[in-house]
């Protein structure tokens, strides 16, 4: 696993700067909104990675609720904390395309409010994590995931079911797209997803040798005394 | 040009700050690690 991981950080290295020149050269200029629709090829794949990472949290925080295992609940919190960095990307960006094409920031509408939404329980998922220190933490924590994932659907299927301001779907939202600009899309999203593993990996690995570290330090004062003798 | 830029640029601005605090935290981790071995 060791010589997997080198080897997966130089082919993210690869397509990430191929996907960035695609995204800046190769793509064709969209004639409306011009050279600014090329945040399109960041926004929409972190925010479909996001998605993909809430719906893994999902899932673990399922398995540990039946199994109480550990290593669910590590994925869970490696999931959730790498979702929240690519959901963030989602929220900056979302704004900075919307400012010149829209002409506003930000609207209240279903879509950016519930994935604003979708941000904020994340957050406050990794904050319990965090700073509560009760044996009950990861239980509860699992809970608020089951519950916040609902809100992934809403984000998703919002734009079909609700007038809003943003954008159908680029896939399945009955819009067409330019075949360049979806193999663009799809090679960033590429790029972005072994990004993600990548993060995910790191973190995982993290989560494990901080629990290791903190039972050994739990056990310590038991021990401390025997070595003394 | 000046908000696909900026767009961009906070994208990877976001990645790197995230993988330097798992650095950071790597690092505090293996600071606690030596500890531990010593006692």
């Amino acid at each position: 696993m060791k010589r997997i991981f080198p080897i997966l950080g130089l082919l993210t290295a690869v397509l990430l700067s191929y996907a960035l020149y695609a995204a800046l050269e190769l793509a064709p200029t969209e004639q409306t909104m011009g050279d600014v629709q090329r945040i399109f090829y960041y926004h929409v794949p972190s925010a479909w990675t996001a998605f993909i990472l809430f719906t893994i949290n999902f899932v673990a925080s399922i398995v540990y609720l039946m199994k109480r295992s550990a290593k669910a609940d590590a994925v869970a919190v490696t999931t959730a904390e790498v979702g929240v960095v690519f959901c963030t990307i989602v929220l900056i960006t979302g704004p900075l395309w919307a400012r010149p094409v829209w002409g506003i920031w930000w609207t209240w509408d279903v879509r950016l409010t519930s994935t604003l939404v979708l941000w904020l329980i994340y957050v406050s998922y990794l904050i319990l994590r965090r700073f509560s220190s009760s044996g009950q933490t990861p239980v509860i924590a699992a809970a608020l995931a089951v519950f916040g994932a609902l809100d992934v659907p809403l984000v998703y299927f919002s734009i079909w079911f609700f007038r809003t301001q943003h954008p159908q779907p680029v896939i399945g939202g009955g819009g067409s797209l330019d075949p360049r600009m979806g193999r663009v899309l799809l090679l960033n999203w590429l790029a972005f997803s072994c990004l993600a593993l990548m993060l995910c990996w790191s973190r995982y690995r993290l989560e494990r040798l901080q629990r290791e570290v903190e039972q050994a330090q739990a056990f310590d004062p038991i021990l401390e005394p025997r070595s003394h003798r | 040009m000046n908000f696909l830029y900026t767009a961009y640029a906070a994208v990877w601005i976001v990645h790197v700050a995230y993988a330097f605090t798992l650095m950071r935290r790597y690092s505090r981790l293996s600071r606690e690690i030596e500890d531990l071995k010593k006692k």
